[in-house]
Order: structure tokens, then sequence, then C-alpha cells
């Protein structure tokens, strides 16, 4: 239980996938315009960094390691988590289609968050069982809905001010997000065990 | 040489499961979509500007096609585009003008060479704040111009506009015809509401919204309307009307004749064809060979 919360709370501040990390950069410039926008975002990562450590862990225990082909992981894991990504777009689309529409683009998009092959891939390297694997993943999804929705709140905030015009737009978005990483550091020490 | 066969046949067979998964779940998620929807996307221009009030041209399309919303919504497709979607959804569309942005201020500044005002709206402060219009007009004495109703020129009509068309030129905004699509993003932005939209090319504009008495408004701008009232009576088609000390026209009596530029003492009614036609007579029975001048 004490490690399961060790993990938890590793990777919502301590190991953040974003901030600390530096893993799914792309929508994290790329979708922090709006808060709600990155809020779906977010959820959306979350739900399916589970389910790919889920499917994963399976596909790593019962295939690849019995016939010893851990060198195929990462090609076998990028192929399960398309795959995922395929069909919760396709569920979506048919049971949810509010949320289909609200998510956008950015739902394939999430093939492409490299936070979601890192979180299966960390999870596969640490030796993590079944259980912890799912929670690792999900604890790492709420981990980048915080750091999204936190800088897509600064930057809405940040939009309103008048930085000197060289600095407009994107610049000033990466020193946020330079000067946010930093803040997080501040929990590098944090471990309660 | 038996590890490469295995690994092959473990990921291709991994790849194969998927797709077979995957193919399964498009037929049991399989949603119907009306063919006419892919037909309607393709008229809209794909600009996503938002002027029809849709998120963007999918979901204009979309309404459409449910039947919430008109055809011709769209400003930036112009007739073509309403025409062609009105023969996917089998039903008669009337002719749709193109429109665009026009800004109500002629307040343009210009100075002499010692820092006098020539024309223009007078500045009373210096505003040091946000520099964006809505924010101008919240400060004590609503903004740095004597006018009340006048252009600020900060340009968030400029920040609004996708298309770069809208600029600030001598402290007040300007719409390049050609580049403005008509979505009137500027104008939701506008503060002081001087944003309408016309006809692209129209000679005549009265390019003021100034409401305050004319002693008023002198005192603020060189180039306010005074709502004098010459054009009303000058105008043969009685498009021009004058109301809160402004005069407006009526597009759908005006006939672009350019006999009120002529008359307007303070010179800010717009005529691009006025220098080229000095005669008031002229003008008019150009435009209307059988009437005569009021």
């Amino acid at each position: 239980m004490e490690a399961i919360l060790g993990i938890i709370i590793a990777a919502l501040l301590s190991q953040n996938f974003i901030l600390v990390k530096f893993y799914g950069i792309c929508p994290f410039m790329g979708v922090s315009k709006k808060i709600d926008t990155a809020l779906g975002m977010g959820m959306a990562v979350t739900f399916v960094m589970a389910l790919a450590s889920a499917a994963c862990w399976v596909v790593n225990e019962f295939l690849l390691v019995p016939l010893n082909l851990g060198y195929m992981q990462t090609v076998a894991f990028i192929l399960v988590i398309a795959s995922i990504v395929q069909v919760v777009e396709m569920f979506l689309k048919k049971a949810v289609p509010a949320l289909y529409k609200a998510l956008g683009v950015f739902l394939p998009l999430i093939t492409t968050n490299c936070a979601v092959l890192g979180v299966v891939l960390v999870n596969v390297q640490e030796g993590y069982n079944f259980l912890i694997s799912v929670i690792n993943g999900a604890a790492g999804g709420l981990g980048f809905t915080l750091a999204i929705v936190l800088f897509a709140s600064i930057r809405a905030r940040v939009d309103k001010a008048n930085p000197p015009e060289c600095f407009q737009g994107f610049p000033i978005a990466l020193i946020t997000a330079g000067l946010l990483a930093l803040a997080f550091m501040g929990f590098s020490g944090l471990s309660i065990f | 040489m038996f590890e490469i066969v295995i690994a092959i046949a473990i990921l291709g067979g991994l790849g194969l499961i998927f797709g077979l998964v995957l193919s399964a779940a498009s037929k049991v998620f399989y949603v119907e979509t009306d063919p006419r929807l892919d037909q309607l996307n393709e008229c809209l221009p794909g600009a996503n500007c938002g002027g029809c009030g849709y998120a963007g041209c999918g979901g204009y399309a979309e309404a459409v096609l449910k039947g919430e919303a008109e055809i011709g919504k769209c400003n930036s497709g112009g007739n073509e585009c309403a025409q062609a979607m009105a023969a996917i959804m089998g039903i008669k569309a009337e002719a749709v003008t193109r429109k665009v942005a026009l800004v109500r201020c002629s307040g343009e500044k210009t100075y002499d060479k010692d820092g006098n005002l020539l024309t223009g709206a007078r500045v009373k402060a210096n505003y040091e704040g946000f520099m964006d219009c809505l924010s101008a007009t919240k400060v004590g004495g609503r903004g740095p111009l004597s006018c009340k109703y006048g252009c600020l020129g900060f340009g968030s009509c400029t920040k609004a506009c996708k298309y770069g068309a809208i600029k600030v030129v001598n402290g007040i905004a300007k719409v390049d015809e050609d580049l403005c699509v008509g979505c009137m993003a500027c104008a939701q932005v506008c503060p002081r509401g001087l944003i309408v939209a016309v006809e692209p090319g129209r000679n005549v504009v009265i390019a003021c919204n100034s409401m305050a008495k004319g002693a008023v408004t002198t005192r603020g701008c060189t180039v306010g309307c005074i709502g004098c009232g010459l054009c009303k009576r000058i105008c043969p088609n009685g498009a021009i009307t004058v109301t809160n000390n402004l005069a407006v026209i009526d597009y759908s009596k005006c006939d672009n004749c350019g006999l009120c530029a002529t008359v307007c003492p303070k010179k800010l009614i717009k005529d691009s064809n006025v220098e080229n036609l000095p005669d008031p007579a002229v003008i008019h029975s150009r435009n209307n060979p059988d009437a005569k001048v009021k």
C-alpha cells in the first residue's frame, strides 16, 4: 500500500512526465492555449496511458519475455498503443459523440505522445506487476493533466500581458514552461518513505 | 536464424491480431454519416473563421444538414458557396452578396511639423495600460480620446483578425477589403461597436459613429459627424436618416451616387469617385437618367 502511494506521488509530482522527465512536450505546447481543451487532452491521455499500461504489461509478460524478445519491446508497444488509440477513437465516436467532438484531432494525436510510450517502458524497466503498472499509468496521466492544465492557465494570463514583441507567442510560452519545470524541480526531494 | 523467424512471426502475428480487432471494431462501432455532409464541407471555404456563428466550417455544415442553420451564412464563401450548398440540400437559396468589415471612424490623426493636430480626433490624455481597446475604455474618462465614440487604435480588432485584413494606420483601424473574408470577428471585440458589415466596393460610406451633439463632436474631432442633415436633404433616394446626431445610410435605398459626399461639411462621407465628378447634377444623372435633383 505504501509503495503504491509512493508511486502515485512520484508520477504526479517528483517524477512528473512533462515537467521533470520532459516527455510529451508536443501536446504540452500545442494543446495548452485553452484550459478546457487542455483538460480534455489530459483526461484522454490519462485513459490511454492506463489502458496501454495494462495491455503492454500483458504483451510483455506473456509474449515477449517467454520468447526472449525483450529487444522488440519498443516496436511491439508502439503497435499496441496505436491500436488502443484507434479502438478508443472508434468507441468514443459511437458511444460518446460529444466527447469525441470535444477532443477532435487531439485523440489520434495521442498515438504520437511519447509520454504514453514512456510510461509503458518505465513499467517494464522497473519490473512493476500488473496492478502497479496500471496505477503508474493512470497517475502518470493525471500528472500530465496537472502540468498541462497549470500551464494552460498561466498561458491564458500571459496572453493578456504585454511582453516585448520578440517574446510574444511561443517564446514567452517556452520560458513559462521552463519556469514551471524549475518549480517542479522543487518536488524532486519529495519522498514519503 | 530461428530467433529472427520467431521475432517476425510474433510481431507479424501481433499486427495481424490488432488489425483484425480494429477491423472488427470498425464494424461494431460503425457510425453512419450522411454523404451530403462531406459534400457540404467541400463547398465551404474551410477557413474556420467562425463568422457564421458556428465553431468552424464543419459545425456549420452539420447545422445546415440538420436544418438548424440557414444557407448563406458563410460570408467568406459568398454567393457561389450558398448556391452550391443549396443544390446539395435540394432547396433554393437567395442570392448572397459578399460583405466586408467597415470601421465607422474617420479620425485619422495627422499632425503638422510642430506637433499640432491637423485632422482627426483629439487626444486628451496618454494611456499606458494594457494595449487593448476594451481595457482603455475602462479607465476614467472612457479612454484617451476626446471623442467618446471613435476608434481607439489599440488594435484589438487587428489581434482578432486571422487574415491580417485590419491594421491600425495613423491611430485608427483600416480594413483591407481584398483580404477581409467578412467573418466579423473584429466587430465582436470592438468595445465601441464601430465595425459593421458592408458590401465591398461601396463608394459611399459614412465613417463616423459619434452620437454626441454637434458642438461636443467638433471639440473632440475635426472629422466627426455633427448631424447637420445636409446629406439627408440632398439624397435623392431618401436613403440617409439622421438619428442621435448621426447620419446613417440605408444601403437598400442607396444607389452609390455620391451626392452626399459632395455636401458633407466635415468631409467624412467617403466617395472614391468624388474627385472625378465635381458637379452633383452630373453625378446624379449618371445614376438616374430620368430623375431630377431635389
